[in-house]
């Protein structure tokens, strides 16, 4: 039996899916701007924020819509929630990568550090779990959720690593200590978007399986030992 | 239904012990007992049912069923037309006992005593068990009689006892302000609303345990169906309230448990929440979800 509310459904999934495309973009992007010192892209990346804004505003507004004139229960609730919630994710994803661009912008303009830093590769495994932790979500499949989860540690060993390299640099050239501070943040909000990944995986997983995985003891024990 | 709400006053404040409290602007202190419903587990099981079925000749309405209603909590029976749900709710009350060919087997008790039994006089069980129908059918006889019909067939004659008991129940059933100055006016003058509250105040006149509803809002306006929901609220905690209904939003804004019944069979019974958030079996959500077919 085909339902109304199936119709919806499927819109959201399409409209969250085109919102994580353009997200991912965006990251991309800024990403590339850093490396590439291309002041340009990472200003068309900063422009290219107020869409993803009105993309996150629409997609709230629709499942606001079909929760009032569709009261969906069990799944279809979860499944709303979940969008919801991964609307807010991918949005922040969003913000991240403007923040990147903005560091972009700055380190442009100053003299390039030859400091080994791979922010293609983290940038490359974070937005691998975006894209695998959408693709959990289309394809309801809680496994690729559960890996999008593992792989956050990879990102934020990455991180760790980055923090050492960049305290070395520091000590050894205090006077670029500003630069410096900008790589050590873009190495942050690549660990961010890891921990947004995350998040959507985990809401993946409530939608698939009804149980809530955050906040899950070990995960702190895993990350205080840090 | 927050215990913590219950113990404050009119402010807001009041003196509501909290672990983990936290201090709010306006000083109301909040805990994370105030997230958290009152737990349902632990309440006493008033109407048990153990692998019971109804037959209509050789064809089983309610088959194998087993579960506990627990008392003064409200439970909803939900499930697509012919499921048994009504079969099951009449069954509590022994309505079926009208119908030719009607069998029962297996177990259903209220209070510890077996409704089947011999022994059980079916006149004073429908004085523990009142029930409450889909079409308000009060009697064509004044609001007041309508009200004191139940305590007079039980033996009650006492003009001023009968009087209190009429207005406690109209009051009970959110309808005392509406109709206190003309109880002696024929009952069916008034609007189908009011006829199901007058219908809910003569089933308690005579302070039953088990109130029994089948679709007791279908046939009214939203209005007038949301103060029976509001009614329903309220007369929990006081009786045990089984209701039937095909509204499935009613039956979760309603309900504490619910009951899914499909094809005859109980599938699933759990808290209410639990079952519109995450089914456990496949049929009940497809049920709520409209999927079915």
């Amino acid at each position: 039996m085909s339902r109304h509310i199936e119709r919806e459904i499927e819109k959201l999934k399409r409209e969250i899916l085109a919102l994580g495309a353009v997200v991912e973009e965006s990251l991309h992007n800024a990403v590339s701007a850093l490396e590439r010192r291309d002041p340009e892209l990472a200003r068309q990346t900063i422009d290219g924020d107020p869409a993803i804004d009105q993309m996150e505003v629409d997609v709230e507004e629709n499942c606001l819509k079909v929760l009032a004139l569709h009261q969906p229960v069990a799944r279809d609730l979860r499944l709303i929630i979940a969008i919801l919630k991964i609307n807010n994710d991918l949005e922040r994803v969003g913000d991240l990568a403007v923040n990147i661009a903005e560091r972009a912008l700055f380190l442009a303009t100053r003299e390039k550090i030859e400091i080994p830093l791979d922010f293609v590769h983290m940038a490359d495994v974070a937005k691998k779990m975006l894209k695998k932790s959408l693709d959990a979500l289309v394809g309801e499949d809680p496994a690729l959720a559960h890996e999008v989860c593992r792989m956050d540690d990879e990102v934020d060993a990455i991180n760790r690593e980055m923090y050492g390299v960049i305290q070395g640099a520091i000590r050894k050239q205090p006077e670029r200590l500003e630069s410096l501070i900008h790589l050590l943040s873009v190495s942050r909000h690549l660990e961010r978007v890891g921990d947004s990944a995350t998040n959507i995986a985990e809401d993946v997983i409530y939608m698939i399986e009804g149980v809530i995985v955050r906040h899950k003891v070990e995960k702190y024990q895993a990350r205080d030992s840090s | 239904m927050g215990t913590a709400a219950e113990g404050r006053n009119e402010h807001g404040e009041g003196p509501v012990a909290i672990s983990g409290e936290a201090q709010r602007p306006g000083h109301i202190r909040i805990g994370i007992e105030d997230f958290r419903d009152e737990p349902l587990s632990g309440r006493r099981p008033l109407i048990l049912s153990r692998n019971f079925s109804v037959y209509y000749g050789t064809a089983a309405a309610v088959r194998d069923a087993s579960f506990d209603i627990p008392e003064k909590l409200v439970t909803a029976v939900i499930g697509p037309s012919g499921c048994g749900k009504s079969t099951f709710l009449r069954a509590i009350n022994r309505m079926n006992d009208l119908i030719p060919r009607c069998r029962v087997e297996g177990g259903l008790s209220l209070d510890g005593q077996d409704l089947y039994s011999p022994q059980v006089d079916v006149v004073a069980l429908r004085k523990t068990v009142g029930m409450v129908f889909q079409k308000p059918n009060p009697f064509p006889k004044s609001i007041f009689d309508n009200v004191a019909y139940g305590p007079r067939i039980h033996g009650m004659s006492d003009r001023g006892r009968l009087a209190e008991i009429v207005e406690h129940s109209l009051k009970r059933a959110a309808l005392w302000d509406e109709v206190k100055d003309r109880l002696g006016d024929n009952a069916l003058g008034l609007s189908g609303g009011q006829q199901q509250r007058l219908c809910i105040a003569r089933a308690i006149a005579v302070e039953p345990k088990v109130l029994l509803m089948d679709e007791p809002a279908s046939a009214l306006d939203p209005r007038s169906t949301a103060r029976i929901e509001e009614l329903i609220a309220e007369l929990r905690g006081e009786y045990t309230i089984v209701i039937v209904t095909h509204n499935m939003q009613q039956a979760a804004r309603v309900s504490d448990l619910t009951a899914f019944f499909y094809e005859g069979s109980l599938i699933e019974f759990g808290e209410t929440k639990q079952i519109f958030t995450k089914p456990r079996e496949r049929q009940t959500e497809d049920y709520i979800t409209g999927r079915f077919g």
